[in-house]
């Protein structure tokens, strides 16, 4: 981020029309004002599929603890309506509030106003068209099967040309841009763009329209549905806390360097660490241990990342209490270091055997992507929207409520369902002395009921935090505009702030 | 400064990379592997799957087993899948080559199926399933898995009561009003016979002298255990 002359209060920064700089700031405006259609598009169909994706997680959960709950239903069995979940929040949600945060995110940091918005507005429908026919192919019975991969083939063509024009218009406003300065978040939102068609084509190719035969179509797909995270979530997540936190706090990252060496090792490293997915599989050894390897490495990025973000942070924590945007993007930016922390643990060998196969991995999946991204989704939209609608957020409450059923919620599933993915994983391979096995399948499914039931329960707090979100969201977009200046939501008003930001 | 081309050319040569390791160089040194034709036995392994068995593989597909249910079996001594009675020894790649979608999975909320075809055999063995999938309580008390009541038709008998009808496999609980009978879809049909053909018993003299058949003493701390000499039985 560029220097300011001198460091500005919060309150400064909270307050755009009290600085100096207003031909910028009326240049961002101006930008601003031009990602609104597509933008707006982009968080609708992002907010409405969260509520849909939400919906099929709670009926996915409580069908595991209790599997007669809508169970003559064939459209939701298990198998189904899970599968439906996953699609929802990963095509549905997470897709589109990352490309619609990625590419406001582009156009205000190439300073270039959206050129060809009917591109993306068409790429936008395309894409929610391809994802809604997906997911009721999912539901009648036309799933893949491929983890990660599941919506069948009259859908992902639709969604490849969606993505494939997004990509092209990226590319546009990048190129016209009038900054002359690559800023970090740039960095992974190129990568980003670039890498998921190569990751997505390839396995469709090699997966679903011309298999490869045997294991290799494994080695594929856990080479894609890792880096579906690592190659596309978490950098357009990356590139969020490193645009959001300055921008708030306003003051620069606090070393250029570290984020050159964060992206560039996150680069090399991640995208090998995806096959520790199939440790002790019928694939060859040594690309598993590469991957094992890889995931280690990962160390390097993740920590120095978090270092990086955390001596930004520090000496503003006192700002948690007022800004919104700050206080879900901090939550997603110290759950991103601990679950992949906890990410590279697992590949190994020694701990995979025990936890490979249960439901600690499912855990995982969600903290990174509920707690680490989607928390930092969240936390750019409550940044993003009053911006480009000149209107505030209708509610302070429900920001709280949302802020704290979410981060709550996501906790208790974590903890819980990684206990009993613990559990799970001992009791499975828990032999007697004499050598045969203590439990059986059915006595192990029993012990973690109570953590699945944990889950149902986080789940409720979670739906509880959508639905606070989704009716401040909607309620908001019913308002009308105010002045151009208008103030920030915060959780307290700017005269306690002052005080305390000194 | 603008440094786009070096940054575009770091962000190719990157996943570039992986692209080459993970599946380029594994797509060419055994991408092509071939089915293995026994003399003794008279066979080609893996086994050609049934036309009912691959129509059964699209059901398991699209009720999404695979969600639940792995289908690789680890080598003895890492973890117990060869003490469950889950395969005597540990699946390989060559026993994937004749499936269009190999089906490995990635979650053991249920048992491995990979050789259920070898658990539950011929005609009890399809009985079992039928009751398992009707209501796995059945079979399986306190079992988590959905029932699949819908794979079954509950009908009015009409002229002669039919010779697939099934509610004799299924408690009193379970029985159809009078003068009804419940068959099963040819979707269960399918299905069952998919998992009555899932068997890896055969053991490639290829693989042979890579497969682990005993646990190493020492294979609880060495993650990787080196092959034994001997081959398999």
């Amino acid at each position: 981020m560029s220097e300011q002359p001198s460091t500005p209060t919060i309150v400064a920064s909270f307050k755009p029309g009290a600085r100096a700089d207003i031909a910028a700031r009326a240049e961002l405006s101006e930008i601003d004002a031009s990602t609104r259609a597509p933008l707006m598009l982009f968080l609708v169909s992002a907010v409405l599929w969260l509520i849909v994706g939400t919906a099929f997680a709670i009926i996915s959960s409580y069908k595991l603890h209790s599997p007669g709950f809508l169970g003559d239903i064939e459209w939701l069995t298990f198998g189904r309506a899970r599968t439906a979940h996953l699609n929802a929040v990963i095509y549905g949600w997470a897709t589109n509030a990352a490309v619609g945060v990625a590419f406001w995110l582009m156009a205000r940091l190439s300073r270039s106003v959206v050129r060809h918005g009917g591109i993306l507005l068409f790429a936008v429908a395309l894409w929610n068209i391809g994802v809604t026919i997906g997911i009721i192919g999912i539901l009648k019975g036309d799933s893949t099967s491929v983890e990660w991969l599941e919506m069948p083939t009259y859908a992902t063509p639709l969604l490849f040309i969606a993505y494939a024009l997004v990509g092209a218009w990226a590319v546009i406003t990048f190129r016209y841009g009038k900054s002359k300065h690559i800023y970090v978040s740039q960095w992974y939102i190129l990568a980003a763009l670039f890498w998921f068609p190569w990751l997505y084509s390839v396995a469709q190719m090699m997966i679903i329209f011309a298999p490869a035969r045997g294991t290799v179509q494994a080695l594929v797909n856990w080479w894609f549905g890792h880096n579906v995270l690592g190659l596309w979530f978490t950098p357009i997540g990356l590139a969020s806390v490193y645009y959001f936190l300055p921008k708030v706090l306003g003051k620069p990252i606090h070393s250029y360097y570290l984020s050159i060496l964060g992206f560039w090792s996150l680069a090399i490293f991640y995208n090998w660490a995806g096959v520790h997915h199939l440790v002790g599989g019928p694939v060859p050894a040594w690309v598993i241990t590469a991957g094992i390897a890889a995931s280690f490495m990962m160390v390097v990025p993740v920590v120095v990342t978090g270092i990086n973000h955390h001596l930004t942070m520090i000496g503003s924590f006192s700002a948690l209490k007022y800004s919104p945007t700050l206080r879900f993007i901090v939550f997603g930016a110290v759950n991103y270091t601990l679950t992949s922390l906890i990410g590279s643990l697992m590949a190994a060998r020694s701990v995979s055997e025990t936890l490979h196969f249960t439901h600690f991995v499912v855990a995982h999946a969600h903290h990174g992507m509920y707690a680490f991204f989607t928390m930092v989704m969240f936390g750019a939209i409550y940044y993003i929207l009053p911006r480009i609608l000149l209107r505030e957020w209708p509610n302070a409450t429900l920001i709280r409520t949302h802020f704290w059923a979410t981060a709550v919620g996501s906790m208790v599933y974590v903890v819980g369902l990684s206990i009993g993915g613990v559990v799970q994983g001992l009791m499975m391979n828990h032999t007697s002395p004499d050598g045969s096995v203590t439990y059986t399948v059915l006595q192990v499914v029993e012990a973690t009921i109570p953590y699945l039931f944990s889950r149902s329960v986080a789940g409720i707090l979670i739906t509880v935090g959508h639905l606070a979100f989704a009716v401040n969201f909607f309620w908001m977009l019913s308002k009308k505009p105010v002045s151009q200046s208008s103030a920030p939501t915060l959780f307290r008003n700017p005269e306690e702030m002052e005080l305390a930001a000194k | 400064m603008n440094r786009a081309p070096l940054l575009f050319l770091g962000i190719f040569m990157t996943l570039a990379f992986s692209w080459t390791g993970i599946v380029l160089i594994n797509q060419i040194s055994y991408g092509k592997l071939t089915p293995v034709y026994d003399e003794t036995e008279g066979k080609t392994f893996p086994l050609t799957p049934t036309g009912l068995a691959m129509q059964g593989k699209r059901v398991y597909e699209d009720l999404g087993c695979i969600y639940c249910h792995t289908q690789q079996v680890r080598r003895p001594g890492f973890g117990v899948d060869d003490k469950r009675g889950w395969g005597d020894r540990q699946s390989v790649a060559r026993d994937y080559i004749r499936e269009g979608r190999v089906l490995l999975g990635t979650m053991r909320t249920g048992p491995d199926l990979r050789n259920v075809g070898a658990r539950y055999v011929g005609e009890s063995g399809r009985e079992w399933h039928i009751r398992h999938f009707y209501d796995p309580q059945i079979t399986s008390p306190g079992s988590i898995m959905p029932h699949f009541a819908f794979l079954f038709e509950t009908r009015k008998i009409v002229g002669q009561p039919s010779p697939h009808a099934i509610q004799r496999l299924l408690p009193a609980d379970y029985q159809p009003p009078l003068g009804y009978e419940i068959v099963p879809t040819r979707r269960a049909d399918a299905l069952i016979e998919y998992l009555l053909s899932l068997n890896d018993s055969y053991t490639y003299p290829q693989e042979s002298r890579y497969i682990v058949t005993e646990p190493e003493p020492a294979s609880e701390t060495s993650g990787a255990a080196a092959p034994t000499t001997e081959p398999a039985k």
